[in-house]
């Protein structure tokens, strides 16, 4: 019974989904926001149309968005019950793994960092740079790294808020200038884009690594018993 | 048929199986997948959807692509989260809690 409602609400949610899309297509747009991006491209301070609508045009929904993931960081981080790194059951001594980190970090540290400047006059940008570091962090983690960074301290913290500290700090000085809240100076567009962006790839990357830190391993002493009973 | 069109279909279905799969499986492990395929399907709308003429829009590309990181932060607080629940309950489920 449970299952025929399911399908029926998945299959009228489908119908009308479908409907409502084919009639948007079918429409003319009434705004062409790319006419509107491509005319106030020049006072972006970069050259790569979703660069600039990211960190210039739409900067309040960047700024709420790296907000949200230091909150989800956050949140994460106050969940584990105990200290969760070295727990040396749960550690990984693969051989190849150890063998392809030498080769796929010093690259994936380099494919960050030019993802960051690419991303001023071509595809790439903070939010692709930050997933690659991420990705990084959670392949030495995988191999064993300690990382004594992702410990509950200062580093961590610092990490976690630097990017959203930096976005606030540049938007509150537009405003503390007389100019709008989250305004640049023209002038001072590109390099300041440059500093939120790279902010935000470390902290994007540190919340997905402490994301994925806390997540395992948080097996206390009293559960190891428990645990090999279930095995 | 255009690719729009196609993208736009694909988006559809991936957002009526995900409601599907979100509400009949239990593990909440497959719950947290079927959700994140009808997100994928939302993003796919949404960029799809935004490219009238074949050339593409960069104010939804920007939107969505803020919104997949925030996506894969969210569901790796709901992992946390699922983990500490099976720490806590034993159980892969919501039926009961730790209580019980």
């Amino acid at each position: 019974m449970k299952l025929l409602l399911v399908l029926i609400a998945a299959v009228v949610l489908t119908v009308v989904l479908g409907q409502t899309a084919w009639q948007i297509l079918a429409q003319p747009t009434p705004v062409d926001l790319r006419e509107l991006v491509a005319e106030a491209m020049p006072d972006s301070g970069v050259a790569h149309p979703i660069t600039a609508v990211l960190l210039n045009f739409r900067s309040y929904d960047t700024l709420l968005e790296i907000g949200v993931l230091v909150v989800a960081g956050m949140a994460g981080l106050s969940m584990r019950a105990v200290a969760p790194l070295e727990a040396p059951a749960m550690r990984t001594s693969d051989t190849l793994l150890q063998a392809l980190l030498r080769w796929f970090v010093p690259f994936l540290l380099v494919l960050s960092a030019y993802l960051l400047w690419a991303g001023s006059d071509r595809s790439g940008g903070a939010f692709q740079a930050g997933a690659v570091l991420g990705a990084t962090g959670v392949l030495l983690r995988l191999g064993g790294v300690p990382l004594d960074f992702l410990r509950p301290g200062l580093m961590l913290r610092l990490g976690l808020v630097l990017g959203f500290a930096v976005f606030l700090l540049v938007a509150v000085m537009g405003a503390i200038r007389g100019d709008m809240f989250l305004a640049y100076p023209q002038e001072w567009a590109g390099l300041l884009i440059v500093v939120i962006e790279a902010a935000l790839t470390l902290s994007i990357a540190m919340v997905l690594v402490g994301l994925f830190a806390v997540a395992p391993a948080q097996a206390t002493e009293r559960d190891w018993p428990s645990r090999e009973g279930k095995r | 048929m255009t690719p729009v069109q196609l993208y736009v279909l694909a988006g559809v279905l991936l957002c009526g199986l995900g409601f599907a799969g979100f509400l009949l499986t239990s593990h909440l492990l497959r719950k947290l997948m079927a959700f994140n395929i009808m997100g994928s399907g939302t993003f796919l709308l949404l960029v799809g959807l935004a490219q009238p003429n074949n050339t593409p829009d960069p104010v939804p590309q920007a939107l969505v692509l803020t919104g997949i990181v925030v996506a894969l932060a969210a569901t790796a607080l709901a992992l946390v989260l699922m983990r500490r629940w099976y720490h806590l309950s034993g159980r892969t489920d919501l039926q009961g809690g730790p209580g019980d």
